[in-house]
């Protein structure tokens, strides 16, 4: 289980990191390593070039400039676990966090690699669908801004080129008052998960105004359940009406594979959706 | 005077092993040391037309590419030994060192690349040339022996590897006469041992003629020396094997594997060491395992759930060749009826062959399978006649005042199965205390109002532990007064110098600390058989409690003659022999040590050998058997099928201890192991016979965010067959745990009516058979 041969790169800047991709055939970027390392020492993947993103110190960090809150690529799942301002504005994410992998992995993979990774299950795309995350991409051209909605192409593949990078994804939090809620269904905790579900929720006088739902690991790439959202908003926050909800994200299309039927991860988004909801209101009202 | 045996003595191990300070085979550096890395077939069953290395030779860096044809053995044609051979084997099939005109599994050896470093070694693999026709392959067991199965051997006309049976009592009679016949239909599902280091061998040709000497991962280093020896055709004493620190071994480092062979020659005609390291993926392939077992099974029983007869068919997935003979199946079908006194059986096991890495003992090798269907009937009888799962035990167990209780099945060697001691019935009431059984339905209840599901379940085991012959152990009084200990039993981790540390160190009056300790090289210690089946403390307990007891003899003799005092007036304390109240007058075990160990001119003591030391090969005069109750509290979500283990409780006995806290550790170890077999650790097949679970996200162990608490409970029922009463204690954790978890969510699922028929239980499995009960319910 030795890596096949390859050339290491260490830019220190972005503008260093887009000439080296432009110069490059064959590179593979190197974030947190929690995914391309396992898959060069099995030599599943074998490029002639790993570019490591590990020095450049202007990718990370959690940045706010007053109401949207801009995330570094390079920033660790730790720092998110531990940021106040993630905690006070976007308490959906640290609730996924805790899903993601283990207490020493969460110290090295970053929320860029795992957005631009793509993995159907992964928490953090989800969490980005969820909040209408917008991505910042550089390349030769300069910087281009791109909805999360419109990331994900295809099953783990993100829309973006060899020569462009992910520098940044930008949120805007809910400014009401609002309730959350995620939950997934792992074998084992800290594995990749079978399904995903996270949610928020308003409510104003026991009236749901607002709601998003995002489901991962269901289907091919993440998705927003934006039938059950839509139908949810003006209705009470009752047992029956996430029911209903969840029979939304039971009828929606789902993978199968090896391991794990379409029905089994059907049967999974309506129970996490139902389960979630619920969750989500108890928050939003202080129940 | 302290007395060690018996005690909680902290591992002597620990601190070397835990401050990075072991040596494993990869520690082991020589000079001119190559690295060597094996192709392996990715095919699971083809012809192979032709094989071209001359790419790979080509590579810098790369020294040698070896196939079969390569290797210089006496005859390149001979496959590797049978290991245990059985009359009831029929097609006695085994492989070659690397694969010659025909591959049977993914991951069999087919050519060894050495090189300047492993990485290089690997580069090269990719460029040898093998040409491959692909031929039908067989996977499942259940369809292997069906006339129009595939062959797994070109050439044979069946899948039949071997066919054993295990009967007595008038079986028939039994049915004939009985109240109720219940049946049990069901598959079984073991994974491997995953042990923390991987399989490993570093051979070197010692220069001037002394032979091999070869660093291998095993459990067994004098199997190792005699296969190949026997293979080379070569004095085993020109061939040594050193076992250094093993990093777990669970059983599939107990048997001989093709890399044993192809690394020492590839060794000897390349003139320099040559190491090989099994990578994680390979260990998925080219390390044997345990797999599937489908049983279907009839129990006669009488109206009160009293067990008269037990019949039925195994069969059994034995892999692609039969490296370990039928020690698995064997394993399997002896254990029954288990723990309780059935008068009559008739179980037949047929093992099959399949185009898959072959199998051989994990942990409990065949009695987890054997242990589980017993139970499953058990369990049966108590949902049909509506009665406590542990009534019916009760009233099935063999009693203690049986003891000894010959089941009348056979061992493999044709002796009588026989349980030396125990109490069954004491055990479970234990058990049951431990777990508070009495109060679990309030608990269920008050779970229920919440929408929660929880269950409960028992089970029971026996554990058949320290087989023979024996196990040596050598004593040695050094003049520095230290006590040199040496025997060939190999140790993975389990403790075996504390263990030996604490009963010799009574014996001589000395502290554990002052034992030095060394095992499992066959250049060191002439004899020895190997650490498998719970035998080592039912082996090397004795041998190393009656050397020490022979030393100890000799020094109160010899002192005696130097005190001028009799032998009954003499205290051994503290490493010094003295007179009984006259403290002044005493002589050290060191210097006793110099009087038999004199230089030129000087003069052994009348009556005396040179040397204070004694050997031993006592062991157990047969196979003492330990036993075990085990109760698991579990939660079923019913939406998601997800179970929880919320409370895990063990009452075992395995005679005297001679280190609580280690057979602790044991058992906790071995319940995991055995929560990994019932909900997590599938190794899966597709069905072309490739394999799809080859990394620790695909193949599931059980981690300990997973684990509940673990309460135990010992009853210690000595054994009459040793001197210490001592009986083996590495598999009971294991054997009980799954047929306790699977009862356990079928009694939170009882209002569901769901009974399980495979484990390990997955959560969309479990979802399933839900929804099926439930649509039955409806309809």
């Amino acid at each position: 289980m030795k890596p096949g041969r390859f050339t290491y790169h260490d830019p220190t800047t972005i503008d260093e990191l887009i000439g080296l991709l432009g110069s490059l055939d064959d590179a593979k970027l190197l974030a947190g390593g929690q995914s391309l390392m396992p898959m060069l020492n099995m030599r599943f993947s074998q490029p002639d070039h790993v570019v490591d993103l590990n020095g450049i110190d202007e990718l990370a960090g959690i940045t706010t400039n007053g109401s949207a809150l801009k995330i570094g690529a390079m920033t660790r799942q730790a720092a998110l676990l531990k940021s106040n301002e993630i905690a006070d504005q976007i308490p959906v994410m640290q609730a996924a966090l805790q899903c993601v992998g283990h207490f020493q992995t969460r110290y090295r993979g970053t929320i860029g690699g795992s957005l631009c990774h793509l993995d159907p299950s992964a928490e953090l795309p989800l969490i980005a669908l969820l909040c209408d995350a917008e991505l910042q991409v550089a390349g030769p051209d300069g910087d281009r801004s791109i909805a999360m909605g419109e990331w994900p192409l295809a099953y783990m593949m993100p829309s973006i080129s060899e020569s462009e990078i992910l520098k940044s994804i930008n949120i805007n939090p809910w400014p009401q008052r609002h309730g959350f809620a995620f939950e997934e269904i792992a074998r084992r905790r800290g594995d990749f998960a079978i399904v995903g579900v996270g949610c928020q929720l308003a409510i104003d006088n026991g009236v749901i105004s607002k709601a998003v739902i995002a489901i991962g690991g269901a289907n091919q790439v993440p998705y927003r359940l934006t039938e059950a959202e839509e139908a949810l908003v003006g209705q009470p926050a009752t047992d029956d009406v996430f029911a209903a909800a969840g029979e939304v994200a039971r009828k929606q299309d789902a993978m199968s594979d090896a391991y794990i039927t379409a029905a089994y991860r059907q049967r999974l988004a309506n129970v996490l959706t139902k389960r979630t909801l619920a969750t989500a209101a108890q928050r939003a009202t202080g129940e | 005077m302290v007395r060690y045996t018996g005690a909680e003595v902290q591992r002597m191990e620990d601190p070397r092993l835990l401050t990075g300070h072991g040596r494993y085979v990869d520690d082991i550096h020589l000079p001119g040391m190559l690295h060597g890395a094996f192709l392996r077939s990715s095919h699971a069953h083809a012809r192979i037309r032709s094989i071209d290395t001359s790419a790979a030779l080509a590579l810098p860096g790369v020294h040698a590419v070896f196939t079969q044809a390569d290797l210089a053995v006496p005859d390149v044609a001979q496959s590797m030994n049978q290991l245990y051979p059985a009359p009831v084997i029929h097609q006695d099939i085994t492989q070659h060192p690397m694969a010659t005109d025909e591959v049977c599994y993914v991951g069999q050896t087919v050519a060894l690349v050495a090189a300047d470093s492993r990485a290089i070694a690997e580069d090269a693999l990719v460029l040898i040339d093998v040409d491959y026709e692909p031929l039908p392959a067989v996977v499942d067991c259940r369809t292997a022996l069906a006339d129009d199965a595939p062959m797994a051997h070109i050439g044979s006309e069946n899948n039949m590897a071997g066919q054993l049976k295990s009967a007595f009592g008038d079986i028939d009679g039994a049915f004939a006469k009985a109240d109720h016949v219940f049946t049990g239909s069901f598959m079984q599902h073991r994974g491997g041992c995953h042990s923390m280091e991987t399989r490993g061998v570093l051979a070197r040709d010692e220069p001037y003629g002394e032979g091999l000497t070869i660093w291998s991962s095993t459990q067994c280093p004098y199997l190792v020396r005699r296969a190949l020896a026997t293979h080379l055709g070569e004095p085993e004493d020109r061939v040594r094997i050193i076992a250094p620190d093993v990093g777990g071994g669970f059983g599939p480092k107990a048997g001989f594997y093709p890399e044993e062979i192809v690394i020492p020659v590839a060794a000897r005609q390349l003139g320099r060491p040559l190491k090989w390291i099994e990578d994680r993926r390979e260990h998925f392939t080219a390390t044997t395992g345990q797999r599937d077992q489908q049983w279907d099974l009839e129990v006669a029983c009488d109206k009160d759930g009293k067990m008269l007869g037990l019949r039925g068919v195994v069969i059994h997935e034995n892999g692609a060749y039969m490296p370990y003979g039928a020690l698995l199946p064997f394993t399997s079908v002896t254990p029954l009826p288990g723990s309780y006194a059935i008068p009559a059986l008739d179980v037949r096991l047929d093992i099959a062959f399949t185009n898959t890495t072959p199998t051989t003992p994990v942990r409990g090798a065949g009695r987890p399978y054997g242990i589980y269907a017993v139970e499953r009937m058990v369990e049966t009888i108590a949902r049909e006649l509506q009665i406590d799962p542990a009534e019916v035990r009760r009233r099935n167990f063999v009693r203690a005042d049986q003891m000894p209780y010959e089941t009348g099945a056979k061992l493999r060697d044709g002796m009588p199965v026989r349980y030396d001691s125990g109490d069954y019935h004491a055990c479970q009431e234990k058990a049951l205390e431990l777990a508070d059984y009495a109060g679990f339905k309030a608990r269920q209840d008050a779970a229920r109002t919440q929408g929660r599901y929880l269950g409960i379940g028992v089970s029971a085991c026996i554990e058949d532990t320290g087989v023979g012959p024996y196990e040596g152990t050598t004593v040695k009084i050094e003049p520095s007064g230290k006590i040199m200990v040496r025997t060939g039993a190999a140790s993975q981790g389990q403790g075996h110098h504390t263990m030996i540390a604490q009963i010799v160190s009574d014996q001589l009056g000395v502290q554990p600390e002052d034992i030095m300790f060394e095992a499992a090289d066959t250049g060191k210690f002439p004899q020895g058989v190997g650490t498998i089946g719970s035998r080592v403390t039912a082996n090397v307990g004795p041998s190393s409690f009656d050397a020490a007891g022979q030393v100890r003899e000799t020094v109160l003799k010899l002192a005696a003659e130097t005190l001028e005092a009799a032998e009954q007036d003499l205290e051994l304390e503290d490493g010094e022999v003295r007179v009984a109240g006259a403290p002044d007058l005493k002589v050290t075990l060191g210097e006793l040590a110099l009087k038999l160990a004199p230089m030129s001119g000087g003069k052994i003591p009348a009556g005396f050998s040179p040397s204070l030391e004694a050997t031993s090969y006592l062991g157990s005069s047969g196979s003492p058997v330990a036993s075990g109750s085990n109760v698991a509290e579990v939660e079923v979500d019913i939406g998601t099928g997800e179970v929880r283990v919320l409370r895990y409780s063990v009452a075992h006995d395995c005679g005297n201890m001679i280190n609580p806290m280690m057979v602790d550790g044991q058992i906790i170890g071995g319940v995991v192991h055995g929560i990994g077999n019932a909900l997590f650790e599938r190794m899966i097949y597709d069905e072309q016979g490739q394999p799809l679970t080859t990394n620790y996200g695909e193949y599931l162990l059980p981690l300990a965010s997973e684990m509940p608490h673990i309460d135990i409970v010992h009853q210690e029922t000595p054994s009459p067959l040793n001197p210490l009463g001592v009986k083996g204690a590495g598999e009971g954790g294991t054997i009980p745990a799954a047929p306790a978890i699977v009862a356990a969510i079928e009694n939170a699922l009882a209002d569901f009516g769901v009974v399980i028929d495979y484990y390990p239980v997955d959560p969309q499995y479990l979802t399933e058979l839900i929804d099926a009960a439930g649509a039955q319910a409806a309809e």
